[in-house]
């Protein structure tokens, strides 16, 4: 690990210094001794994947409420050479830095004009105001459409001032809220999350265009973002963060699209544990045709992907290109419309019951949410859906159906004991098992439906290490004993290599690609920003 | 600076725009479409009055005395309604407990003895404190059940009646000295069923000043035809493409006064009935005083902070408004005209039944700024004095118009309350409707 930081030695003038930044949350580490500075004018490029630590970095950055709810953070943080310590996001907007959110922070039923001005309106005297203070004061309309005016032509944008933006397209809002804090008189540091995500290409060409304009007028600018090429295009200096981090830190000349993408993904298989079983001569089990999904966050916009029998094939890609739209979509969650084949009989879309009754199972990514009943007993939850679908643990009773008690413990046993369910008994509810133990309860869950496919969704979200391996082992004996197809999601592209047959990189809704897990740390890095798009 | 950039090679962005130009511009089949389905509540009132209006055989003159005395009475509760829906907390059932405050001024200062114009003020300063407090209050509570501010304020003014009940049945003569032959029972504890107001507060507003119907149009028409032309004058001086279809607006009210106008000197010389029906005008001023009252806010701060957070209140928060602080103070506002609203509401009545005249003053209310047009969320005062005109016209002619149809003046009661009733129900379930449609999108 190379670490460059001359640069925060040299005595130039900095408009932000961050200086051996570390956090930990309930003794989780997930940030280490990052350090960055900033000049005034400079636009600096932060890109990781997912976890890597960036928005905890800016949290720290802008105070927010969480970071100082669980103990706050080690490091310094420097704002024109001040030591200061930021403890909300209002002291952050006071000391100049500005914020553009991946999600919009605007009003839709107001005018560009209000949303730049919101809560900073301009106001003149009245007659009542004289005596009642402040908030009667009227409105000053005109002054307040002069400003907007001003930030709007910074940014070259001819729209009207007096538009309302509910009807405006998504490229506008981004532009608006950039005008909202150009508006702002003392901004110094702007920081973009991840603002071309939501982008057209043209769209995020101006957007581009408009961060080296704002940084031309001495603010620096502070650019996290995956699409790497973008980084190249507009960045003075780039650090790359993995796992809570700082892999380097680069000047934009030293350093290309495929250097980065590498350091990016970075070389962490640790074992790939199995020999890979030869597929191609199995015969295909899943086929999906242009599939298109309506997850909000996650969209699919036209996937075409085959399982062949008795294989684990993964599905990478980063956050928000469509990923998990696959599976939701497939098992009948989310609106979705396409062609999906299973065993060579056509699936019926937007039906969970169907789906589930043709041999398909789902453990769902919102465990929690979806995936559980929390204050339900473990047995209950493992045999409900069996219940429902298939009506198995079922005695009927003249007109009248009873859940059958015995069979259930007795399965609900045998699932504890196959899968080392750690737990007081079949009776606890699940609400008090570790994310481990609810993970393993959600897959004998779908293992009770006798499933011919499982999908599985990031099964090893927010849980710790140790049980994340067993859950990972869990499905490879299934799929090895039982010759279970599965079909894992996951954000985790480590975990992925580590058991998966082939993976399928998505980005923004399409798959770039089927990979290999014995393929270099560039190739996943730059399908996975979306650089390369040759089905490999 | 405009022109410049349009000849930018930004195509982009321009192309959007001109997108959503188009969608705008709907053939004008579409357009009266829109429109109907848009006020459908409102014209299904408009018509329902028309046909009432004909069946009950009124005579003009008669329904004009008895509608312009209920919109004297009624309008100032129903803009009262208007500030919390702005600020996204819907219906204010709640303006129930800003009406007890306003009744329990009256009682006291009827028993004290005042009376005329004089007792009216006392009324309304001694119902202040009291509205305030009760606002305070009832917006915390509020705070605490978002999402469901209508069904709270409307359970809580239940609550609020038995609280009062407790105070009026059982205090008064125990814990609160009174004494008084006529107020209190026979028993010397709580006070009597109905209060007469005839001797002291009767018409202590409307009575200050009352001018014939085509006297007090001549004059309200006059007046508007003034501003209108000041605003066209203001706004041809700014030559904004933002104005045009406010121009043309002004411009059709602008005729329509000048009608109202010609019409009201007609009548003024004539020997009509309608010159018998008198105003009471002082109390229309007052009206008229909440109304710019309601548009000036709107225009404030403090009102944009309230349209803010009536918008999104997570964003409101994130930019730095005090959102429990704005929503407070917006059913404050409402309590407190509230209190004042049914003061002026008593006075015109002239007699009130102690423990029961208060309770549907929210419900009536609601009911009439819905039939005018409002929704859950966006109200205004057009909406509550169409409201007011219609749903007291109902009031008016469904008794008669049900004796003359059915022989029987029950029916058109019956009808009337059915329908005032179903205008809530279905105004909620058609809001509740099209906010799964948009979250649909």
């Amino acid at each position: 690990m190379q670490r460059i930081r001359d640069r925060t030695l040299s005595k130039e003038s900095f408009v932000l210094q961050m200086d051996g930044i570390g956090k930990e949350y309930y003794g989780n580490r997930v940030l280490n001794d990052i350090s960055l500075a900033i000049r005034p004018g400079e636009i600096h490029g932060i890109v990781g994947e997912n976890g890597a630590g960036k928005s905890t970095l800016m949290n720290i950055l802008f105070g927010m409420a969480v970071i100082h709810s669980t103990g706050g953070h080690d490091g310094t943080i420097k704002i024109d050479g001040k030591p200061s310590h930021i403890s909300s996001p209002l002291q952050a907007m006071q000391l100049g830095i500005g914020m553009v959110h991946q999600e919009f922070m605007l009003i839709p039923g107001y005018s560009i004009t209000e949303n730049i001005k919101l809560n900073r309106e301009i106001t003149k005297d009245n007659i009542f105001s004289r005596f009642a203070g402040e908030r009667v004061k009227t409105l000053n309309v005109e002054a307040m459409q002069k400003d907007a005016r001003k930030s709007l032509d910074t940014l070259n944008m001819n729209i009207e001032e007096w538009a309302v933006v509910s009807g405006l397209p998504v490229g506008h809002k981004q532009f608006i809220e950039i005008a909202r804090e150009l508006d702002k008189t003392n901004l110094k540091l702007l920081v973009f999350d991840e603002p071309t995500a939501v982008l057209t290409e043209s769209e995020a060409d101006r957007l581009l265009d408009a961060m080296k304009h704002i940084a031309q007028a001495g603010i620096a600018i502070l650019f996290i973002t995956h699409r790497l090429h973008e980084i190249i295009e507009v960045c003075d200096t780039i650090t790359v963060l993995r796992d809570g981090h700082l892999v380097v830190q680069k000047e934009k000349e030293n350093t290309d699209i495929y250097e980065l993408a590498e350091m990016m993904v970075g070389s962490r298989i640790t074992d790939v544990t199995r020999e890979i079983p030869d597929i191609s001569a199995k015969s295909t089990i899943l086929s999906v045709k242009n599939l298109q999904v309506d997850m909000p966050g996650e969209s699919v916009k036209g996937v075409d992907l085959e399982v062949k029998e008795g294989e684990i094939l993964g599905i990478g890609g980063l956050a928000g290109h469509g990923k998990l739209g696959i599976s939701n979509g497939v098992m009948g969650l989310y609106d979705s419309t396409g062609t999906v084949m299973f065993r060579g009989t056509p699936v019926t879309l937007n039906n969970p019951f169907s789906v589930i009754n043709q041999g398909l199972a789902f453990v769902s990514e919102d465990r929690r949410g979806v995936g559980l009943l929390l204050n339900s007993s473990i047995e209950l939850n493992i045999v409900f859906s069996a219940i429902q679908a298939h009506n198995e643990f079922v005695i009927k009773r003249g007109p009248f159906s009873q859940m059958d008690d015995k069979a259930i413990r007795a399965y609900a046993r045998k699932m504890i004991k196959d899968l080392d369910i750690r737990c007081t008994g079949p009776q606890q509810p699940t609400r008090r098992l570790s994310g481990g133990n609810q993970q393993k309860v959600c897959i004998a869950r779908a293992l009770a439906l006798k499933p011919k496919l499982l999908f599985v969704s990031e099964p090893t979200r927010g849980i710790d290490i140790g049980a994340k391996k067993l859950v990972l082992e869990t499905l490879v004996r299934l799929n090895k004993e039982f010759g279970m197809t599965v079909v894992m999601t996951s954000s985790e592209l480590a975990e992925l290599r580590s058991i998966c047959g082939r993976i399928a990189i998505v980005t923004e809704g399409k798959i770039a690609g089927v990979l290999k897990p014995t393929d270099s740390d560039v190739d996943f890095g730059l399908m996975m920003a979306g650089e390369i798009n040759a089905a490999g | 600076m405009n022109k410049k950039h349009n000849n930018e090679q930004k195509p982009a962005l321009t192309a959007g725009i001109e997108e959503i130009k188009e969608i705008k511009h709907l053939t004008p089949g579409e357009k009266i479409k829109k429109f109907l389905v848009n006020n459908m509540v409102t014209i299904l009132f408009v018509i329902l009055c028309g046909i009432g209006l004909r069946l009950s055989g009124l005579s003009m003159a008669f329904y004009l005395n008895d509608i312009v005395n209920r919109i004297a009475r009624n309008s100032f509760l129903i803009l009262a309604l208007i500030i919390p829906v702005m600020a996204g907390m819907g219906l204010n059932f709640a303006i129930v407990l800003g009406a007890m405050a306003g009744q329990a001024a009256i009682i006291f200062v009827t028993h004290w003895g005042f009376g005329g114009p004089f007792g009216i003020l006392l009324c309304a300063l001694l119902a202040a404190p009291g509205a305030l407090f009760l606002g305070w209050m009832t917006g915390r509570l509020l705070n605490r059940a978002r999402g469901k501010e209508m069904i709270t304020s409307l359970i809580l003014g239940f609550f609020a009646n038995g609280v009062y009940q407790l105070i009026f049945l059982l205090m008064i003569g125990t814990i609160i000295p009174m004494q008084n032959e006529v107020l209190v029972l026979s028993s010397g504890i709580g006070l009597r069923t109905t209060i007469d107001l005839s001797d002291g507060l009767r018409y202590g507003l409307d009575d200050i000043i009352r001018t014939p119907f085509p006297l007090f149009v001549l004059m309200f028409s006059a007046v508007a035809l003034v501003v209108l032309v000041v605003l066209l004058v203001r706004m041809r001086s700014r030559q904004l493409a933002v104005d045009a279809p406010k121009r043309k607006k002004l411009i059709m009210w602008s005729v329509f006064t000048l009608v109202l106008l010609g019409w009201s000197l007609m009548t003024h010389f004539s020997l009509s009935q309608i010159n018998l029906v008198r105003v009471p005008t002082f109390t229309m001023l007052v009206i008229a005083v909440l109304c710019l009252f309601n548009i000036f806010i709107v225009k404030t701060k403090l009102g944009q902070d309230f349209r803010s957070v009536g918008q999104d209140q997570h964003i409101a928060q994130v930019s730095g408004i005090n959102v429990d602080r704005t929503r407070i103070q917006a059913i404050m506002i409402s309590t407190l005209l509230a209190a004042w609203g049914h003061i002026i509401f008593l006075q015109n009545l002239g007699a009130f039944s102690t423990y029961g005249s208060h309770e549907q003053v929210g419900m009536f209310a609601s009911a009439a700024i819905l039939i005018g047009g409002a929704s859950v969320s966006k109200a205004t005062v057009g909406h509550a004095i169409l409201g007011a005109v219609l749903f007291h016209t109902l009031f008016i002619v469904s008794p008669l118009a049900g004796r003359n149809l059915m022989g029987d003046a029950q029916l058109g009661e019956y009808f009337r309350t059915f329908v005032a009733y179903g205008v809530i129900g279905v105004s909620l379930g058609l809001h509740a409707w099209r906010k799964l449609i948009q979250s649909r999108k």
